[in-house]
């Protein structure tokens, strides 16, 4: 066991599995020499060498386009947008080919190649850099898309996301990135994708969370417990295919449902876990099921972004009101 | 030719006339008689097929089909150059070359008729599926090309776009991405005049597509892509350029899209009969039947025998593709992962339980 943050957990993964499969290789902007904006793959040129994880010239759709040819070849890419906020030049890629190749070719030609993508808000960055934008991407059939909360899921997860024979989105919490320390198993582990972790078992709310909203509704965990509310958390951990018999289960033992994520309120992940709340536990439901998510709107600029983000004393408000309703 | 091709300069190259003769036998392919002849019968039997599969379509018996006619020497061409486990990243408008890589009839009739499987070439070695987002194909070979050289082979992939692809982005990734890799990918642009509706000259302000090799640091050349022979030398010479490791190639080949854009399209709309006129009179396939009647090496007798032979081939073929079984409503779901998550597997029970049900009332 060692100490490690998310970026030192993802490192050791990647490194992991670079040492394992000689066919892997990573490549984006700035990853190489540089070890990344966000020093992820730091160290791994250094022992793999530049054929096998190196800086790309700085064009999303072609990191993404070429990763879908290397795969085709019988390479497994692991491939690094460098923010959130640049992934959509590569949304053609993604949606049109990297989705659909395996169906496209009956099988024949699978895509297994693992797109790294930090995202999401509350570290004061520039515009384009601070977006939950996962809906976008769940609701392509041909996708999964991953979201560790943890530095040791997200070393597991990334692990099965790197093994898996489809196309991986692997979102990654930038802004929990070093903020969480915990022990982790140098060994290689592997975390199964699609499947949700119960946190904090509880009886009269279902709390739903990922990436760094799960650590802020454990953060309002001891007022909750003061206040005499019993909250199961569960972190999805996987946004597609989405662990519906983990969700059904909490919902119909609760009765309660709330949803926490940074991710805009309409039309995103929140609106389909409310959607499996009725479809599976209709009869079960004490109170209506709640988001608590960010504004439709753009997301501020920093001096506006404390208006934006969601707060553990948000959460705790939200849920007294559910428990309470 | 290559090497002496100066793409700020050089005029388009070309081997013979427009009637078949040749300009200049400085630079000449090398390929005996017999593979000679056997190229411009693939080149006659994807003809034969194309037109047939466009009268299958006002036939309705299949959906729309983009045609190929007027473009044969380049798929031709490439044909001849392809090794085994080259790769060939099509586009949607080289039927010729799907099938000198091992795509048969059969699948190109299911695609068309609205199959996957026909899209999944089993039995071609290293064919990449159909791509309909113009030029984003492009990236894929750039990606093929790194596998290739990371994996130390002796592979070339060869990568089709048409005019109107080169004003996309990915066509400038790809090049770009190809160039500084200096990975084997043989870029060909089928200039056929349109994209649609929308003429060349609405593409670009440059004087050209192979000028373009420049800025990215390959080598181009603009080749009569109408011209069987120069088309042949300038693949030989692209192929193994890329191939000893020196990097992509830009070739532009100029043709002309005789057919419409798809079987939607009405060409009268954009463009006149003389200008249509005029490029019949550069067809690729009488070009290379006047060279090789030229040299003896056809006669018409035969040639009128074989096209019989092909276009009953061909309608065998189809009726075959049309007595293809129904499509399951498994195959919508099964191929979407390696395996089939719960959800879709729930959404499929879902669905048979409502026909079983509509099967019951009726």
């Amino acid at each position: 066991m060692k100490i490690m943050n998310m970026v030192n957990a993802i490192n050791n993964a990647l490194d992991i599995k670079l040492s394992e499969d000689p066919d892997m290789v990573i490549y984006g902007e700035d990853v190489g020499v540089e070890g990344g904006v966000f020093r992820v793959t730091e160290g791994l040129q250094q022992k793999y060498g530049a054929e096998r994880v190196f800086d790309s010239p700085l064009a999303e759709s072609a990191i993404v386009g070429t990763a879908i040819g290397m795969a085709a070849a019988g390479l497994r890419p692991v491939v690094e947008m460098q923010f959130c906020g640049f992934v959509y030049p590569a949304f053609n890629q993604i949606i049109s080919h990297l989705a659909r190749m395996r169906n496209r070719t009956r099988g024949r030609i699978g895509m297994p190649v693992v797109v790294r993508i930090p995202y999401g808000g509350g570290i004061n960055a520039l515009e384009h850099h601070s977006e939950s934008m996962e809906a976008l991407y769940a609701q392509i059939p041909g996708i999964k898309v991953v979201i560790p909360s943890t530095p040791a899921d997200a070393k597991g997860l990334l692990i099965s996301a790197i093994e898996s024979e489809d196309p991986i989105l692997f979102m990654e919490p930038k802004r929990i990135y070093r903020a969480i320390k915990q022990e982790v198993s140098e060994e290689k582990f592997s975390i199964p994708i699609g499947k949700a972790k119960v946190v904090t078992p509880g009886t009269d709310v279902t709390v739903v969370a990922y990436g760094a909203m799960v650590r802020e509704v454990q953060k309002a965990l001891p007022k909750l417990k003061e206040a005499g509310i019993s909250v199961e958390l569960i972190d999805l951990r996987t946004i597609y295919p989405i662990d519906k018999v983990t969700l059904t289960e909490s919902i119909r033992k609760t009765g309660r449902i709330i949803f926490v994520a940074e991710e805009p309120t309409s039309f995103g992940v929140g609106s389909e876990i409310i959607a499996i709340a009725n479809e599976e536990a209709f009869l079960y439901l004490q109170s209506p099921p709640k988001r608590v998510t960010a504004f439709d709107t753009i997301v501020p600029l920093p001096k506006g972004e404390h208006h934006y983000m969601i707060s553990p004393e948000k959460i705790f408000y939200e849920i007294q009101r559910t428990v309470n309703f | 030719m290559l090497k002496q091709f100066d793409v700020t300069k050089s005029k388009m190259f070309r081997i013979m006339d427009d009637d078949g003769r040749i300009l200049s036998d400085k630079y000449m392919p090398v390929i005996d008689d017999k593979q000679l002849v056997k190229a411009y019968h693939d080149m006659l039997f994807a003809r034969t097929a194309d037109h047939m599969t466009v009268s299958y379509q006002r036939q309705g018996r299949i959906f729309t089909y983009p045609p190929n006619f007027g473009q044969e020497a380049i798929h031709g061409a490439t044909a001849q150059v392809m090794r085994y486990d080259d790769w060939l990243v099509p586009a949607f408008r080289e039927m010729g070359a799907w099938l000198a890589k091992g795509a048969t009839l059969k699948d190109i009739f299911l695609y068309f008729m609205g199959y996957e499987e026909g899209n999944s070439w089993p039995q071609a070695n290293h064919l990449l599926p159909i791509s309909v987002p113009i030029a984003s194909q492009l990236q894929h070979a750039a990606g093929i090309g790194y596998a290739i050289k990371f994996k130390k082979l002796d592979e070339v992939v060869f990568a089709f776009v048409g005019d109107g692809g080169t004003s996309e982005g990915d066509f400038h990734e790809a090049l770009n991405f190809a160039a500084v890799w200096k990975v084997p990918v043989v870029f060909v642009v089928q200039n056929n005049q349109f994209a649609i509706s929308v003429p060349f000259r609405m593409q670009t302000a440059s004087k050209g597509i192979a000028i373009k090799s420049q800025a990215y640091g390959m080598p181009g050349i603009q080749v009569d892509g109408n011209d069987f022979l120069a088309m042949l030398l300038t693949m030989q010479e692209a192929s193994e350029f890329s191939r000893t490791g020196n990097g992509p190639v830009l070739i532009e080949a100029v043709t002309y899209r005789k057919g419409a854009h798809t079987t939607s399209d009405d060409p009268s709309k954009y463009r006149s009969k003389e200008e249509e006129e005029i490029w019949e009179k550069k067809d690729p396939i009488n070009r290379l039947r006047n060279y090789l009647t030229d040299k003896g090496l056809l006669n018409s007798d035969e040639e009128a025998r074989l096209e019989e032979q092909y276009r009953s081939e061909v309608d065998r073929i189809f009726v075959e593709a049309e007595n293809h079984p129904a499509y399951p409503l498994e195959d919508v779901f099964k191929y979407m992962y390696a395996d089939m998550p719960d959800d879709l597997r729930k959404q499929m029970a879902n669905h048979e339980e409502f026909l079983r049900w509509k099967e019951s009332i009726q």
